[in-house]
């Protein structure tokens, strides 16, 4: 299996004026096309800085990070744009879907700026819907819609693009127990289907879903294990 | 994402928000309306001046005594009417001296009161001679003119105005009946035909003319002094010729040099351009004022444009997410301001044309829309749109994906 992740020293500070903190000391770590990995850690561990790195929303301050082979540290903001575009699909919290616009132009809009022409993005969009059991919500908006529903629209939306990685920070965060429980379950089928995930989560019975667990602790990965069905 | 697309985007942002996208078009709206209005309307003045002008008759020139040469003040000469005389006129009347002259037609101008029965009307009566309706090319609704004969003789014989002919005859032909010109009984033998000049307000409809003799005897005076000869030139292209001849005539006959010339003479063009020169001067004042409005539009587009960027940071961030570049977002921003800008042109363009088509009727002003005003309006819109887009857009493009994301 070749990697897809490659993190070698990744350290990440923020600053707020005059005030500096060390969010990631020096994370390294391998991740092979095709696992699922769930990333635990407490609130404050650095879980969501890591995602955002990997996800080509932010640069480390320190270290190399090869996605696929590439080291993304040296591109420039619009191929950043391109690589987030065409090799990752995020999968938010807060769903982060566009109120204004119907379920299927929200799916569709990475599409877009892979330049897809218009009909083709339509039923794309409209097969990635059907896929997370959706078919008939295609022209609601996400505020007609519940929250389970709204997660799977955004899921739907990560993997229009079939990327090859799929990160989804605190997917079930906002989700009852039976709505976790249809998104963990789209995940485990695109982990079937030979994608490669990232999850990031605190709650372990989510993370048991995942082959690895990765442990992160005041930026540091503390404990690397394969758990429950590994493969 | 094609321009296409991104000009769809852009109309759906707008339409997203329509209260306060219309108010902020609003703007534009009043400085593109506003400046379609004065450009027309001083348009309007122009074309209005211009036909009045031309209404005069074609390759005219217009002999009047004093000088416009001088800078140091009025002379003498001008206005009272003592430095040209019928001899300047039948000098300039012989082919010998000035060949380039087809005809010529010397005036004399008085305010006089007319009388019929108990009606009273006091108008200017100009004395001139046979010449006169061709060189001022007018023609008679009715009757006659009055012959080389009636001039010789000092024929009480008049010929009114259309607009004097109705004041003083409210009823029935005024051919063959009697006026009373300041207490001289006289024989209305024609009627002229209305000017065709649309403008309302000018003497060329209201006026009484009689044989220059009978005008003279009128005045009392034998000086043979005139305040006006028309000349017209054999065509348009011996007008320059003309008037050079004219000029050495008069210079030498009044025995002066050109700096200290007595009188003046101005073609149709020269008096265009002097009456629109004030014209010009408030159309620009009017228009600038427009242009501030427009400005004033132009950061309102800025300022809600910068609104708009705030409140889409977390719209911008997901964008970025997904795959939009930076230039595509500073794009879709510029484009959505464009769009504001455009449409606040076009509204403005057609609110322009409405008010121009209204005005007239209220405020008794001809109002000219042009076709270039009306592009260089939706134009200036458009430019305005962007160039007040720019900021907020590179703002827009700037946020990384990171921040705009986290924001709440
Ligand atoms: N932009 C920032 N500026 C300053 N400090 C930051 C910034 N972003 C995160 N941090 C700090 O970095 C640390 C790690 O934050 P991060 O969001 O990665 O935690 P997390 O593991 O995702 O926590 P949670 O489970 O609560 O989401 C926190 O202490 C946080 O305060
Ligand atoms: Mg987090």
């Amino acid at each position: 299996m070749s990697a897809i992740i490659e993190l070698a020293g990744v350290r990440k500070t923020y600053r707020s004026g005059t005030i500096e903190f060390e969010a990631l000391r020096g994370v390294d770590t391998r991740i092979d096309e095709g696992e699922y990995v769930a990333v635990v850690g407490p609130s404050g561990s650095g879980k969501s800085t890591l995602m955002n790195i990997l996800g080509c929303l932010d640069n480390p301050s320190e270290g190399s990070y090869l996605l696929a082979g590439e080291d993304v540290s040296r591109m420039s903001e619009a191929q950043l744009a391109e690589v987030r575009n065409r090799r990752i699909g995020f999968v938010f919290q807060q769903f982060n879907l566009l109120s204004s616009l119907p379920a299927w132009r929200n799916v569709e809009l990475p599409l877009v700026y892979a330049g897809v022409p218009r009909a083709a993005r339509r039923e794309r969009a409209i097969e990635a819907l059907t896929r997370v059991g959706l078919a008939d919500r295609i022209l609601n908006k996400p505020g007609e819609l519940s929250g389970g529903q709204q997660q799977r629209v955004a899921v739907a939306r990560a993997l229009v693009t079939e990327p090859a990685l799929i990160l989804a920070d605190e997917p079930t965060g906002n989700l009852d127990s039976a709505s976790s429980a249809d998104v963990l379950a789209l995940l485990d089928e695109l982990h079937a289907a030979g994608r490669t995930i990232v999850l990031i989560t605190h709650e372990h019975d989510v993370a048991a879903n995942a082959q690895r667990n990765l442990v992160i602790r005041d930026g540091q990965i503390t404990s690397d294990e394969l758990v429950g069905a590994a493969s | 994402m094609n321009w296409f697309e991104t000009v769809r985007a852009g109309v759906e942002a707008i339409r997203a928000h329509r209260l306060r996208s219309a108010l902020t078009m609003l703007g534009i709206v009043i400085g593109i309306s506003s400046v379609i209005l004065t450009v027309g309307l001083g348009q309007g003045a122009q074309d209005q001046v211009k036909q009045q002008i031309s209404a005069l008759g074609s390759n005219l020139l217009i002999v009047s005594p004093g000088s416009s040469t001088s800078t140091t003040g009025m002379r003498g000469g001008f206005g009272s009417a003592s430095t040209l005389t019928l001899g300047d006129a039948t000098a300039i009347a012989d082919p010998s001296v000035v060949p380039d002259a087809k005809r010529v037609a010397p005036t004399t101008s008085t305010s006089r009161a007319l009388t019929v029965g108990e009606t009273n009307w006091t108008t200017s009566v100009v004395g001139t001679t046979t010449t006169w309706p061709d060189v001022r090319t007018r023609t008679l609704s009715s009757g006659r003119f009055f012959t080389a004969n009636e001039v010789t003789q000092a024929a009480n014989v008049v010929v009114l105005g259309s607009d004097t002919s109705t004041e003083l005859f409210s009823f029935g032909s005024p051919v063959g009946q009697t006026v009373s010109v300041d207490g001289t009984p006289m024989t209305v033998i024609g009627v002229l035909a209305p000017s065709g000049s649309t403008a309302s307000g000018t003497s060329e409809d209201d006026q009484a003319l009689t044989p220059i003799s009978t005008a003279m005897r009128l005045s009392g005076t034998s000086t043979g002094s005139v305040s006006t000869i028309y000349v017209e030139a054999t065509s348009s292209d011996t007008l320059s010729a003309a008037y050079q001849e004219i000029n050495a005539l008069l210079l030498n006959a009044h025995g002066v040099t050109a700096d200290a010339a007595d009188f003046n003479i101005a073609t149709q063009d020269s008096l265009v351009e002097t009456a629109n020169s004030t014209n010009k001067t408030l159309t620009v004042l009017l228009g600038g004022i427009a242009a501030i409005s427009l400005l004033v539009g132009g950061i309102g587009v800025m300022n809600i444009m910068l609104v708009s960027v705030t409140e889409r940071v977390r719209e911008i961030g997901l964008r970025k997410a997904l795959g939009a570049t930076p230039s595509v977002i500073r794009r879709q921003f510029l484009v959505e301001a464009s769009v504001l800008g455009l449409a606040g042109g076009l509204v403005g363009v057609a609110i322009g044309y409405v008010g121009a088509s209204l005005l007239p009727s209220l405020i008794n002003q001809p109002v000219t829309v042009s076709a270039v005003a009306t592009f260089g309006a939706i134009g200036t819109a458009l430019a305005l749109g962007i160039g007040f887009g720019v900021y907020p857009a590179s703002r827009a493009a700037r946020l990384t994906p990171i921040d705009a994301l986290r924001s709440e």
